[in-house]
């Protein structure tokens, strides 16, 4: 360690900069829940003074509830379905070679890239041929796509930083497959599924794009707030709802992220 | 539950195949290509159902032409060459293709030093910081775009608070609906994905021949230089992939900022399964879009191959 110290050594300019990037990182978003307890229906400087009045108003909204509703319903069965298809084929990747391994994990992986609107409009138009209405099941379907990818993503450094002796001991022990993985392979994995389930529930409650294409006549969250924004007097109302879905995800990602910590640090740990 | 290869037989000993096993399970237990397919088979049947199939439809699609409020089905080639003859699409098309471009450099740029940061000087709660730079990026785009039309509007924060600090007297027109809002959202929205890529790279970097370099007389630029920045170079590669592809078909950002100067394809795309109710034309559009990102990556990814062989 101390033979590399002049490497190491600190670099004041690049530490004011790391602290000034996370800095203009979260400041704009925190302006959202700022202005949401201000009471104005202006969103500008100076504030005119504290209220709750936005939030309370929001909470006797029918539509705000039914909306919330539906992202629920979808969220929770996306990351439900997804990361029980994860958890398959993030084993199959960490574990185990087969021929075409490499281009069919990345085919897997393209939602994470390629623009959603294109997945979304492609999908449109099959469901219009095929004469399928556009509905919330529809918008799962849309979802499933881009949440795949992100389940995989966490799960797979669980398998591998896992031993597979710890399997094949349990079953030179007589335990049969069924028990070898409820009581080896998921307490192994189990922090790598529970962060699946909050992170790809909250990729689905946010997602906008393919919702956008996608849903029939009942909206979810994020489509409820586009249809808002369109309304200057709505504004604060939006400010409030939008402060609630920003404060749920951040709360939901960072205990998803931190439950599965260890799993990145063993990936990422070079040293 | 995953090891349906295993529970496939009662046999205790799964590495050995069962004495009376059929075909199946000695094909399973013999090959580990079988196992790996079968594991990964139903996300692999799931996603080829749902991208290839509609991807095919998509193409058939921008053969059609519209008629009306149904479509003609005979397949032309007219939508093409619509688009390559109305100068309105391609000046879309190459105002997308610039401004993700700009954001794409602008992002990788301004995120190199951070990663660099956490790779290099961070000891302690590296995981922290780690949690700390990508939280964002899970939460919900919309909103994060939604925060700087907050920040840039005509009534906005920046324009506001200027005006209440006694700086200007009317609110800075430009800010909101321009070609820059769009440019400087999207930059601040996709951070995340240049991080991470160019962090893991960094890390990667075996810190020995950072001694050596400093021991054969290399002072910190010329070490930088010459090790750290060639040796980072795949993850500067994959982020400005990463930002670039996903940003050139991007709808939201320019619909919230872009107003008509700094509007890009995807919002025509959606006009034309939307209010233009065009789905041919909007079919053919979304396949030239990744026919141009897709050239447009490869060509990017052989120059610096190329570069690269000249200079080893």
């Amino acid at each position: 360690m101390s033979t590399e110290s002049y490497i190491r050594k600190k670099s004041r300019p690049l530490q004011v900069y790391a602290i000034i990037f996370i800095i203009v990182l979260y400041v704009p978003v925190l302006f959202i829940p700022l202005f949401s307890f201000n009471d104005s229906i202006y969103v500008r400087f100076p504030l005119e003074g504290f209220t709750l009045k936005w939030y309370a108003e929001l909470f006797q909204r029918e539509p705000v509830w039914n909306a919330l509703m539906n992202s629920v319903k979808v969220g929770l069965s996306v990351s439900v379905i997804s990361t029980l298809f994860g958890v398959f084929a993030a084993k199959a990747i960490a574990r185990y070679r087969f021929p075409g391994r490499g281009p069919l994990v990345g085919f897997i992986m393209l939602p994470l890239v390629v623009p959603l609107i294109i997945f979304g409009v492609a999908l449109l138009v099959l469901l219009s041929r095929l004469g399928i209405p556009l509905s919330l099941w529809t918008v799962g379907l849309g979802h499933l796509i881009v949440c795949m990818p992100f389940s995989i993503a966490t799960l797979l450094p669980r398998f591998e930083g896992f031993d597979p002796a710890l399997e094949e001991a349990s079953a030179d022990l007589g335990e049969n497959a069924l028990w070898t993985w409820w009581r080896v392979t998921l307490p192994m994995i189990f922090p790598g599924v529970i962060a699946s389930l909050m992170l790809t529930f909250t990729v689905s409650f946010d997602e906008f794009i393919m919702a956008f294409f996608l849903n029939g006549t009942q909206p979810t969250l994020p489509l409820y707030i586009w249809g808002q924004l369109r309304f200057p007097q709505e504004f604060p109302s939006v400010l409030a709802l939008s402060s609630f879905v920003i404060a749920a995800s951040f709360v939901i990602v960072f205990i998803g992220l931190w439950i599965n910590r260890s799993a990145h640090a063993g990936a990422i740990k070079v040293e | 539950m995953s090891d349906h290869s295993l529970s496939a037989t009662p046999d205790p000993e799964p590495t050995r195949p069962a004495p009376r096993a059929g075909w199946f399970e000695r094909l399973i237990y013999r090959s580990e290509a079988a196992r790996g397919f079968g594991l990964l088979a139903p996300t692999l049947i799931f996603m080829l159902t749902v991208i290839l199939v509609p991807f095919a439809i998509l193409i058939i699609m921008s053969l059609w032409t519209a008629a009306g409020f149904d479509f003609d089905t005979t397949l032309t080639l007219k939508n093409y060459s619509q688009v390559f003859e109305r100068p309105i699409y391609m000046a879309l098309l190459g105002r997308s293709l610039y401004m993700s471009a700009i954001a794409t450099v602008a992002t990788v740029i301004l995120c190199y030093p951070m990663a660099y940061y956490v790779a290099f000087h961070v000891h302690r709660n590296k995981m922290m910081w780690i949690v700390l730079m990508t939280l964002p990026f899970w939460t919900s785009y919309l909103l994060r775009v939604f925060a700087w039309k907050v920040v840039l509007g005509y009534e906005g924060v920046i324009n506001s608070a200027l005006m209440t600090a006694g700086l200007i007297s009317e609110p800075l027109e430009f800010l909101l609906y321009s070609q820059e809002a769009v440019i400087i959202t999207l930059a601040h929205a996709w951070a995340a994905f240049a991080i991470l890529p160019i962090y893991v790279s960094l890390e990667k970097i075996d810190r020995s021949l950072l001694e050596a370099a400093t021991d054969l007389g290399d002072g910190p630029a010329m070490r930088f230089f010459r090790i750290t920045l060639p040796l980072s170079l795949p993850g500067v590669i994959a982020a400005s992939l990463l930002i670039f592809i996903p940003t050139t078909g991007d709808y939201i950002t320019p619909a919230l900022l872009g107003g008509p100067d700094g509007a890009m394809i995807g919002n025509l795309i959606q006009k034309m399964f939307g209010p233009i109710n065009n789905w041919p034309m909007g079919a053919t559009l979304s396949i030239v879009l990744m026919v141009v990102i897709t050239l447009i990556c490869l060509l990017y990814v052989f120059i610096l191959l190329l570069v690269r062989r000249k200079i080893a």
